[in-house]
């Protein structure tokens, strides 16, 4: 049944029918609409707060009278040399590598097995297991862990009945990362680290390895690698972008958080801490916009060597 | 013909999943040298098949042989066969060097003698000068070749070919045909090759095996499973085929016996018409034709019941289709096409 022109010309257009043909034929502006939003969120307040928060790192900090003077310098910077700047930073960076790679060598072989292996509910359960600690407050997940880690804590009890209080004693008598107990050493202070960013880690992993197709490794092994050689050779480079998403954020989220120092570990301080020192009880701004900057430097590095490394050659 | 070396032996392969037979009890010898093709409809066990001569899979009972030698439990990098994948899975973060080079860098051949192979290879494909490309640049039916010169760098015993032009366009899809059809005659390797297409099967294979229901139905020259179907299924399956049973059978032959004939072995008479002692008619209205180009088809309602299809070469001018249809006419064939099958499968 065709209808025929006079017939339609005779149905008075609707005002959406009106809206939609409008927008038709102009999509530039439909796109701006779209885009308007997003653009002001991320050019006005977040482009707009890392300009200022760099701004600030480069003005003076007037010692006597506590006030900030509007000159430029350099000076803010130079004090992020400084002995004990220098070694928070280390300490920060140190941590946050050892988390990353921690989280990598536990995230990748649990979601190779998830994506490879596991089916229908068992696979199901596992990611849920992965994901359910974000259904809960960090904060609620930190405390619990002091408790664990603590001297009269459920694991000191728990090696006790093992027989390897001797062995818990030995690894808190490491210098540099040890202590009198798990939750005020560094090694304590690492473990909830590790635990805490897990899914961040897994995350991107289990994406990545969703998307590297069987087809892929039976080529490697029909033409004749063995399944070492196919991991090396075609698993971890396809699955290198993934690995690479997840080190960003357990990198940058150990490199700025000041939950876990302030609670787990000694009084060593970690640079989110500095970062809240000097701002709060000094008032000195500059400098503490100037440690904000070391954790993005350090990012902006990292991504540029992983990319010169070929991590992202599979993208 | 009794000397040919036997390169691919099946002996009773079974495989479940589940409870379902996907393989249920095929036997097949593949000889040397040869291109073999397994065909069939999606689930009668012909990927299935490919991927136990692979060692992607393996069989729950039988015995898989390849040139005499058992390897029904080894792992497919214990096998001397390559696969060319349906979707080629050339490896996305190399070149197109190091794709067809892959092969050789496992086996840890010096770089120089490598480089050496990697040229001649992509000659042979008719790619040269493409190896620093990444597959991502390249089109469908370049990947197929990069695909295909990296199973063949080092000369496998046997190539296996998952439903390797599925992907192309039709044109691309014949021209690869031919392309593939000399690349096995001048390497002289045994080409085993899995497509639901019964032309392609046809046009390609020097032996071919059908498949149905995770069994092998017929196996055989193409024109031996074309003009000689034994089953219902393959008379079906690969080209058009009527089938008679029963009483409309008997009318026709005299016998009960099923049957199969050809479309284009039935000729289109006018009623009343007479024939000769050597052949069988049916009478019937026309009750459709179909211009084809080269050939019109045509459907004839019959009078003892069903239909049947006939095709005729558009020698002279065009059929004047709209005249034909609803005339009465005498279809008649020659009984030496025809061709008595077994009931079922």
């Amino acid at each position: 049944m065709a209808v025929t022109p006079a017939a339609r010309g005779t149905l008075p257009d609707s005002i959406g029918k009106k809206f939609s043909r409008f927008f038709h034929a102009h999509p530039g502006l439909s796109i701006f609409l779209l885009l308007l939003l997003p653009f002001l969120w991320l050019g006005v307040v977040y482009f707009g707060s890392l300009g200022a928060l760099i701004l600030q790192s480069v003005f003076q900090y007037d010692s006597y009278s506590g006030r900030v003077i509007h000159i430029i310098t350099g000076e803010n910077y130079i004090e992020l040399l400084s002995p004990s700047n220098l070694d928070i930073i280390l300490r920060t960076a140190s941590m946050a590598a050892a988390v990353t790679l921690a989280d990598a060598i536990v995230a990748f072989p649990l979601a190779y097995y998830v994506v490879r292996y596991a089916k229908g509910r068992v696979k199901a359960l596992l990611y849920l297991a992965v994901l359910l600690p974000l259904w809960s407050s960090y904060i609620v997940r930190v405390y619990a862990w002091k408790l664990i880690l603590a001297k009269e804590g459920i694991l000191s009890w728990f090696m006790a009945q093992l027989g390897m209080t001797s062995l818990l004693d030995k690894v808190l008598s490491f210098p540099g990362i040890g202590g009198p107990s798990l939750s005020t050493s560094m090694i304590g202070m690492w473990i909830v680290f590790v635990y805490i960013w897990l899914p961040y880690m897994y995350l991107p992993i289990h994406a990545s390895l969703e998307r590297l197709s069987t087809s892929m490794l039976e080529a490697s092994a029909d033409l004749g690698a063995r399944p070492a050689s196919t991991f090396w050779r075609v698993t971890l480079p396809l699955v290198m972008p993934g690995v690479v998403a997840g080190s960003i954020f357990t990198f940058s989220l150990t490199m700025g958080d000041f939950i876990i120092p302030g609670t787990i570990g000694n009084s060593s301080l970690f640079i989110g801490q500095a970062v809240l020192r000097y701002q709060g009880t000094a008032g000195n701004i500059p400098l503490a916009a100037a440690m904000t900057v070391v954790p993005m430097v350090v990012m902006a590095l990292y991504l540029v060597l992983a990319r010169s490394r070929g991590a992202f050659d599979a993208l | 013909m009794d000397e040919r070396i036997i390169a691919v032996r099946f002996v009773d392969v079974k495989r479940y999943f589940g409870d379902v037979a996907a393989v249920n009890g095929v036997n097949l010898d593949i000889y040397d040298g040869e291109f073999f093709t397994m065909l069939g409809p999606s689930g009668s066990g012909k990927t299935t098949c490919l991927r136990m001569i692979a060692g992607f899979d393996h069989p729950n009972s039988g015995r898989i042989e390849l040139f005499g030698r058992d390897v029904t439990g080894l792992p497919p990098y214990d096998r001397d066969v390559h696969t060319v994948f349906q979707d080629y899975a050339l490896f996305p973060h190399m070149t197109v060097g190091e794709n067809v080079a892959y092969r050789l860098t496992i086996l840890h051949r010096p770089k120089a003698e490598i480089q050496k192979r990697v040229e001649e290879i992509l000659e042979l494909v008719r790619l040269p000068g493409l190896a620093m490309r990444k597959p991502s640049q390249l089109s469908g039916g370049q990947r197929q070749r990069v695909a295909l010169a990296r199973a063949l760098i080092d000369h496998p015993k046997v190539l296996l070919l998952d439903e390797p032009l599925g992907a192309l366009d039709l044109k691309l899809r014949q021209q690869m045909q031919i392309e593939l059809k000399n690349i096995q005659q001048r390497v002289g390797i045994t080409f085993i090759y899995v497509t639901h297409d019964q032309e392609e099967a046809l046009t390609m294979s020097d032996r071919l095996a059908v498949f149905n229901l995770g069994r092998v139905e017929q196996y055989g020259a193409p024109e031996d499973i074309y003009e000689n179907p034994s089953t219902v299924f393959t008379a079906g399956f690969v080209g058009t085929s009527n089938v008679f049973k029963g009483p409309a059978a008997e009318k026709i032959t005299g016998s009960s016996q099923t049957f199969t004939i050809r479309p284009e072995k039935i000729a289109l008479h006018d009623p009343e018409a007479d024939i000769s002692d050597a052949e069988v008619f049916a009478d019937g209205v026309v009750r459709e034709g179909v211009y084809l180009g080269m050939y019109t088809r045509f459907i004839i309602a019959l009078d003892l019941g069903g239909e049947l299809t006939v095709v005729e070469q558009n020698v002279g001018a065009s059929h004047k289709l709209d005249a034909a249809r609803g005339k009465r006419v005498r279809a008649v064939w020659h009984r030496d096409f025809i061709r008595p099958i077994a009931e079922g499968g």
